[in-house]
């Protein structure tokens, strides 16, 4: 099992049902504040993105309740409750023009945010986000990521599979236990509807700070076309297409979207 | 001892097992021949027919997008048996309420199915294996609070005979529940839930229900039947009886031993087709997510008995067979090691075993091995 953070050793972040609400937090680099949401691959994946985000910003990467080291409390289980969430710690720290990065799931979890409140934002970037449904009811817009064998998860998330996790019975114990509790997160917050709300996409437009939405030109799991229509749902949205880079294109080229977020914010 | 005729109603033939990815799920239906498919539901019947016929109680379950079962709603079929059977019970174990959308609707049908079959029914409850989770897109998190909330609402549908009540649970909201009909038995038909672990069995004894355990073999069932009493212990309340306590075996009784090894090969059906692929054995949040790392790791699941021989099985309390005596003699033994039981439930028909051959196992264990065994354990009233 891992050993999760508590109070001594976590950050609190909020404070609901009488609670306490602790994440792990980790904070890294220095610049103005960047807030950066991870997606199902967790933030331990994502070091070398972070890396070089933290050579502009201050960068503050929390794990979501139930993924990574953070607890979940047993009433947190939705999208909406991680946006409150994350709401409500912009307000606690008085952060004000935040530059707000979401990944994958990360980015639903800041689109949420964004259309209900968008007051202590500076800049949004999406990368490769998921949380709207864009085809007809007979079209799966993203693939169904528990439905299908961790090869093609691999093949479908970058654009080299082998930038994956590949052959777990050869990776660490500890990688696959954040695998595993990662996913088992991921189907808590999307199983159903699957991985989008269907109001979302109607309130889109409440987003009203610049926001750069970049994919990854061989994302499998959710097509570049979908990203299109994220960003054409968002006023004044910019679209870019980033090459060699699959779902999780923030850890096939970490640099090229380091730098793309550092010109959006300039 | 009640005993209790199961078939799972498979749907046999089958592409090559290496040219399909899964026998669940995602294999077409266009496999199913509607002929086939309608012969072989006449021939179950008549097999549970026969089971009431040789004083053997009956047991169905339901499943979706399987070969494995071509039952995906037991109340019908319960209802259909509540006709054709005069006097065993009827046991549907079970409904899988954490994959049902609506536990009121549970309520009903099962009222309604008691009324059809004048009170022999025995409802049980179960979360639902894993692999239905994609076939029914069911959240394979929180299962166990959405199952353990759908049965209070069912007794609470069962039991409320002044109007209306509103339920606004974490999972299920109801504002007008006052369920037509009721149920025949009173308070409530006998109620059944599932446990493979320990840790399920605490609240299955808080609520006095028959607990069951499925191919758990000697030592799983051991642990959770004694979970259940330890349970029962603990919160001041008398030592359950036998009859709290079912256990589900393949079992087959051959005239000789040699006669009943080979209907148990052929029960092997059941372990030896069911090819699943990883993703829907074992979805996120189904397991604690260290017990699912150790399976992505490529850990061994309890379950997974492929790899198992006949005679393994057979060492582990997972399969009974052979003649009546020796099928006496491991019943005896699973009792004692168990720590006494009430309930088998003769999983007595899987796969390629054909008619007259499940015929003859169920008739040969009416006829030879329960009469033995009602002389040790008093074949009790089933009613709670």
């Amino acid at each position: 099992m891992l050993s999760l953070v508590d109070s001594g050793s976590g950050t609190v972040v909020g404070r609901a049902e009488g609670e306490d609400i602790v994440l792990d937090v980790h904070t890294s680099g220095s610049g103005p504040a960047l807030v950066l949401l991870h997606g199902a691959e967790g933030r331990e994946a994502n070091d070398a993105f972070i890396a070089a985000l933290a050579e502009r910003f201050t960068v503050i990467a929390p794990s979501h309740p139930g993924f990574g080291l953070s607890p979940r409390p047993d009433w947190c289980d939705s999208v909406e409750d991680l946006a409150y969430l994350y709401l409500e710690w912009l307000e606690r720290q008085d952060w004000h023009d935040t530059m707000l990065v979401g990944l994958q799931f990360g980015g639903w979890v800041a689109a949420e945010m964004a259309v209900r409140d968008c007051s202590r934002l500076g800049r949004l970037t999406l990368v490769d986000p998921v949380g709207i449904k864009v085809g007809g009811r007979e079209d799966r817009d993203i693939s169904d990521v528990f439905a299908i064998s961790r090869s093609e998860l691999d093949a479908r998330h970058y654009a080299d599979p082998a930038a994956g996790p590949g052959d777990l019975s050869q990776a660490s114990r500890d990688d696959v236990l954040h695998i595993a509790r990662n996913e088992e997160a991921l189907a808590l917050y999307g199983w159903e509807p699957y991985l989008h709300n269907p109001r979302l996409q109607r309130w889109l437009h409440r987003i009203h700070v610049p926001t750069l939405v970049t994919w990854g030109a061989q994302d499998g799991v959710v097509s570049p076309d979908y990203g299109r229509a994220y960003a054409d749902a968002i006023p004044g949205a910019r679209f870019e297409l980033v090459g060699e880079a699959g779902h999780r294109a923030q850890i096939e080229q970490p640099d090229t979207l380091a730098k793309l977020i550092a010109e959006h914010s300039a | 001892m009640q005993y209790w005729h199961f078939s799972e109603t498979a749907y046999p033939y089958l592409p090559p097992e290496e040219t399909i990815n899964s026998i669940r799920v995602t294999l077409p239906n266009g496999v199913i021949d509607p002929d086939v498919a309608m012969r072989l539901w006449d021939r179950y019947l008549a097999e549970w027919q026969i089971a009431d016929e040789c004083g053997i109680n009956v047991m169905i379950n339901e499943h979706h997008s399987t070969a494995t079962c071509m039952d995906p709603a037991a109340p019908i079929i319960a209802g259909t048996l509540g006709r054709l059977t005069t006097n065993a019970r009827i046991l549907i174990l079970g409904n899988p309420v954490a994959n049902r959308k609506d536990p009121v609707r549970v309520a009903e049908e099962m009222a309604l199915v008691d009324l059809l079959s004048h009170g022999r029914l025995e409802v049980g409850f179960v979360r639902g294996v894993p692999y239905e989770v994609s076939a029914v897109n069911s959240k394979p998190v929180q299962m166990s609070e959405r199952m353990w909330e759908a049965i209070e609402l069912i007794q609470k549908a069962w039991t409320t005979h002044d109007g209306p009540f509103n339920w606004e649970g974490r999972f299920f909201q109801q504002r007008h529940v006052n369920i037509w009909p009721r149920p025949y038995q009173q308070p409530n038909p006998p109620v059944w839930v599932t446990a493979m672990s320990p840790g399920s069995a605490a609240r299955v004894a808080d609520n006095n229900y028959v607990i069951a355990s499925f191919l758990t073999g000697y030592e799983g069932t051991r642990k959770v039947f004694q979970a259940y009493r330890d349970r029962m212990a603990e919160t001041g309340r008398p030592a359950p009886a036998d009859d709290r306590f079912a256990y589900a075996a393949l079992t087959y009784t051959g005239e000789t031993d040699e006669e009943g090894l080979e209907g148990a090969r052929k029960l092997m059906w059941y372990v030896k087709a069911n090819k699943v692929p990883f993703e829907f054995v074992q979805p996120p949040g189904y397991t604690p997510y260290f017990a699912r790392a150790a399976g992505l790791r490529g850990e061994r699941s309890a379950y997974d008995f492929k790899s198992l021989s006949l005679e393994d099985l057979i060492e582990e309390g997972i399969v009974f067979a052979g003649s009546p005596s020796t099928v006496r003699g491991q019943i005896e033994k699973f009792y004692e090691k168990v720590g006494g039981f009430g309930h088998l439930l003769l999983m007595g028909q899987a796969g390629f075993l054909e008619h007259d051959e499940t015929v003859k196992g169920i008739r040969t264990f009416a006829e030879q091995v329960k009469p033995a065994l009602d002389g040790l354990y008093s074949p009790q009233s089933v009613t709670v």
